[in-house]
């Protein structure tokens, strides 16, 4: 593929989701493929006791120049990848502008006010409503349910990565993901890895 | 073969802080790391050990820091380059000894790496290790980006063995935690080093003679040549290829940072198109000064703003430096933490360096369209609820405070736990029942609940628990215990023994079979240690609670000394457990009693596991198949019996 110019210099990613869901190998799988690019890339992450059931966000920093700051400054976020949805709001709310993509899995995880039925967790068209009025260029896929049909919850990051390479703004294929993946994981897993990065890729239209 | 050991010219890869440090020690060709674990610190002592064999370098997770350092520096004194590792409260633990080893000085080359934690992300307390460089008088490093973090290590072995005195390098959760391209350099060829220590010359002979810190009121001795070397230190620091200067010859503002800062500085700089006007001045070389080099840069401007996250020790010995300079220099104004421009808590971030700049500049900046933000804003707070901290679906902790709090409720006397330092610090909140009443360091619940326990003396009757993990048990838990058994103090010890280091990533302790270089080690059993020292022993498994609440109660009711249960059941995330289900869980919904139940929805509302959730349509509690971890426990929480269990095959 032809490498896609960066809009803005650096290009700023969010990848987001709960603590479990395989946001660290995301940001990292990501981050690989565009330094194979020969991009600077930062990602400054945040795991550790958040890693219980919290909120987990990478910030990727894409760059022709050099290193970036591992935080983003507020509302400068390009594109936005959730594995929850209401994680994707929490994040656009602080870090995304009207110009931002976002793409967002629909499978909800329960914070624990929801799980003890003192909270409410909010509708999900109603959530998808809100968000397409912000954010134009909004993508809902349920990353999950494709995951568990390939036997495994936890690829629903994988399936996310599909789809956000389909969509066409950040610069890797195919071929860069099966380079990353396979230096990540174990041989007998890059087959479902890849499997599931082409179920993600045949899930959004652009 | 890991990625860490790839050569060839101009290799390049994404690494994180961690391992880039890791790369940067190799390629200096170390010998022997020792660390204890803790974030953001981990990786580090991991990464090596994943090269331990090509790499041919010893190296282990110790009982504690003070460990650590200890075995590092037995490799330095035997000539080898050696590195200890810890998180910055961990530097707390080993400062006594390293109080005396600054002052007996090193031979091979030695590093201490302190991983800190700015805005707590990941600790109990905002620590600062920064400020024992001055306290111990050894020279401070601190990388300021990824490359820098690998190649500032062989800078340091160098530094470590001109000045013969250990060197320590300060780190930060968004440089450890975070990646970056680093290019790599070539590897040593020769990893077949010899150690051997030489004590025959004389006293106090650096080179050959015994390595001691004893001073034995001839202080000039030892802490005067300590202070030589520190004034060595700062002239090779004048010329540190890590102290960078960006910006105009004469910036109307200079700011001097570090670290992760100077990230957020250049980023805030760059943002507001202040190139011409703002210079920015990236220290390396943070204690001791290089005195000339900084002169010469605040000569330069009248206006000066330190960034630095935590205590604002730059800002004093910058201070201090233009103090002492003042007829060279001239007067200036400085701006940081003490003059309220910058926050003294909490880790800073590219908006808070943004809001200060705009304002001493004068350069209007807003985030985000003002309208996009405020709607987006109000729409959160109404739509995203917020994600507590709980425990893992499957996790022994949820059981065993479930057992210690009906134990305590059940006792009535007012009881209460002293907590300590691992996953379970959440039994401080309602994840864990709010059970935690005392929170501070390493070993630290057992210690107090020691000195609890001979309050009966002034009528305190409350029952005394402590809790504390296995790791924790080994690095300072059992100075307590022996206290407490010697001095007969009454009081429960609750061993949460998951198996592992489980917070950071399940590294292996002295009651692990295998080390962290795979090899099988004697694993030292905790029950045995507890009764050989003297302590009334019981054992249980926390998931089976009929069992547990009855040891407890019994234990609870049994006044004499220190007891000591031990709940022995693998952290769900183990290697052992994860992924695999014991039990297939459902809910039985015509007998779930929903509203009703217990003190309305035992199980959602009170037990809190996540793979159990209350499903407010239907008004029942239902299992999550996808987070539910199998363990079984809620069906024995349930009143109705409602929850039922399946043995997987
Ligand atoms: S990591 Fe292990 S010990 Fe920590 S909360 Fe999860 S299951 Fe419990
Ligand atoms: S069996 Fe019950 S307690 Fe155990 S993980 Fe599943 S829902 Fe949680």
């Amino acid at each position: 593929m032809t490498a896609i110019p960066l809009k803005k210099d650096p290009y700023s990613i969010i990848i987001t989701g709960v603590g479990g869901q395989g946001n660290v190998l995301a940001s990292r799988l990501l981050g690989s493929m565009l330094a194979d690019k020969g991009f600077y890339v930062t990602i400054g992450e945040t795991f550790g006791a958040s890693q219980r059931g919290g909120s987990v966000m990478s910030h990727l920093r894409v760059s022709k120049e050099g290193v970036a700051s591992p935080q983003i400054p507020r509302g400068r976020a390009d594109v936005i990848v959730s594995l929850e949805p209401v994680e994707a709001f929490r994040v656009l709310a602080t870090y995304g502008n009207p110009d931002a993509v976002l793409l967002t899995n629909t499978h909800p995880i329960y914070p624990v006010g929801v799980i003890r039925g003192e909270l409410s967790y909010p509708p999900l068209d109603e959530l998808q409503d809100v968000i397409s009025r912000l954010l134009p260029a909004s993508y809902f896929i349920d990353a999950t349910e494709q995951a568990l049909l390939l036997g495994n919850a936890i690829l629903a990051n994988i399936v996310m990565l599909g789809a956000l390479g389909r969509l066409n703004i950040v610069s890797f294929d195919r071929e860069n993901f099966h380079a990353a993946i396979g230096r990540r994981v174990a041989a007998d897993k890059v087959a479902v890895n890849l499997q599931a990065f082409d179920v993600g890729y045949g899930m959004v239209q652009v | 073969m890991s990625y860490l050991i790839d050569e060839g010219k101009n290799v390049q890869h994404l690494l994180m802080g961690n391992e880039a440090i890791v790369r940067g020690a190799l390629e200096a060709g170390i010998n022997v790391a020792a660390g204890y674990p803790g974030t953001p610190s981990s990786e580090i002592i991991e990464s090596f050990s994943q090269v331990a064999k090509e790499r041919n370098l010893y190296v282990e997770w110790s009982t504690n820091e003070k460990v650590a350092v200890e075995v590092a520096a037995a490799a330095s004194f035997a000539g080898l380059r050696s590195m200890c590792v810890m998180k910055q409260n961990g530097v707390n633990v080993a400062s006594d000894f390293l109080l005396h080893l600054a002052s007996s000085g090193t031979r091979g080359g030695m590093l201490l790496v302190s991983c800190d934690d700015p805005g707590a992300l990941s600790s109990v307390n905002e620590g600062e290790s920064r400020l024992f460089a001055q306290l111990l008088e050894i020279p401070l490093l601190e990388p300021g980006d990824f490359q820098e973090a690998k190649d500032i290590i062989k800078w340091a072995y160098e530094l470590s063995e001109e000045i013969r005195n250990i060197v320590m390098i300060r780190s930060v959760t968004r440089m450890s935690h975070a990646s970056g391209n680093v290019t790599y350099g070539p590897l040593p060829s020769d990893t077949a080093a010899r150690a051997k220590f030489n004590y025959h010359g004389p006293l106090l002979d650096p080179e050959n003679g015994p390595v001691i810190s004893m001073i034995l009121a001839a202080p000039e001795l030892q802490h005067g040549p300590q202070q030589e070397k520190m004034k060595k230190a700062a002239a090779i620091f004048e010329t540190c290829p890590f102290n960078t200067y960006t910006g105009p010859e004469a910036p109307e503002l200079l700011i001097i940072t570090s670290s992760a800062c100077s990230l957020y500085s250049r980023e805030a700089v760059k943002i507001l198109g202040l190139g011409k006007r703002v210079g920015i001045l990236k220290l390396a070389t943070t204690w001791p000064l290089p005195p000339v080099f900084l002169k010469k840069h605040l000569a330069a401007t009248e206006r000066i703003l330190i960034v630095e996250e935590v205590a604002p020790t730059l800002e004093d010995h910058v201070k201090v430096l233009a103090a002492e300079s003042v007829q060279e220099i001239g007067p200036k104004l400085f701006y940081g933490k003490k003059s309220g421009h910058l926050p003294s808590v909490g880790e800073l971030n590219p908006d808070l360096v943004l809001a200060v700049l705009s304002r001493l500049c004068a350069v209007p900046y807003e985030a985000a369209a003002g309208v996009f933000a405020t709607e987006a804003k109000a729409l959160m707070e109404k739509l995203a609820p917020p994600r507590g901290m709980i425990f893992c679906p499957g996790c022994p902790h949820r059981a065993s405070y479930w057992s210690i709090h009906n134990a305590l409720q059940l006792d009535g006397r007012g009881g209460f736990v002293c907590g300590d330092i691992g996953c379970y610090v959440m039994g401080i909140l309602p994840a864990g029942f709010s059970t935690v009443k005392t929170l501070h360091a390493m070993g630290s619940g057992s210690g107090i609940a020691s000195g609890f326990g001979k309050l009966r003396q002034f009528g305190m009757d409350q029952p005394i628990v402590s809790v504390c993990g296995d790791s924790t048990f080994f690095h300072a838990a059992m100075p307590a215990l022996a206290n407490a058994i010697h001095h007969r103090s009454p009081f429960t010890m609750v061993i949460l023994d998951n198996r592992g280091t489980a917070m950071t990533g399940f590294q292996p302790h002295p009651g692990s079979p295998i080390n962290v270089l795979g090899e099988t080690v004697p694993a030292l059993d905790i029950e045995k240690i507890c009764r050989a020292m003297g302590a009334k022993v019981e054992a249980s498994d926390p998931f089976d609670l009929e069992k547990t609440r009855e040891k407890l109660g019994h234990l609870l009711e049994y006044a004499e000394g220190a007891k000591v249960l031990i709940l022995k059941q693998a952290c769900a995330l183990s290697p052992e457990k994860r992924g695999r289900k014991k039990y297939e869980v459902t809910v039985d919904e015509t007998l779930c009693r929903g509203e009703d139940c217990g003190c309305n929805r035992l199980c959602t509302r009170i037990f809190g596991c996540p793979g159990l959730a209350w499903d407010g349509e239907k008004k029942v509690s239902h299992i999550d198949d996808i987070i539910c971890a199998g363990c079984g426990v809620c069906v024995d929480i349930c009143p109705a019996g409602a929850i039922l269990k399946k043995e997987v095959a």
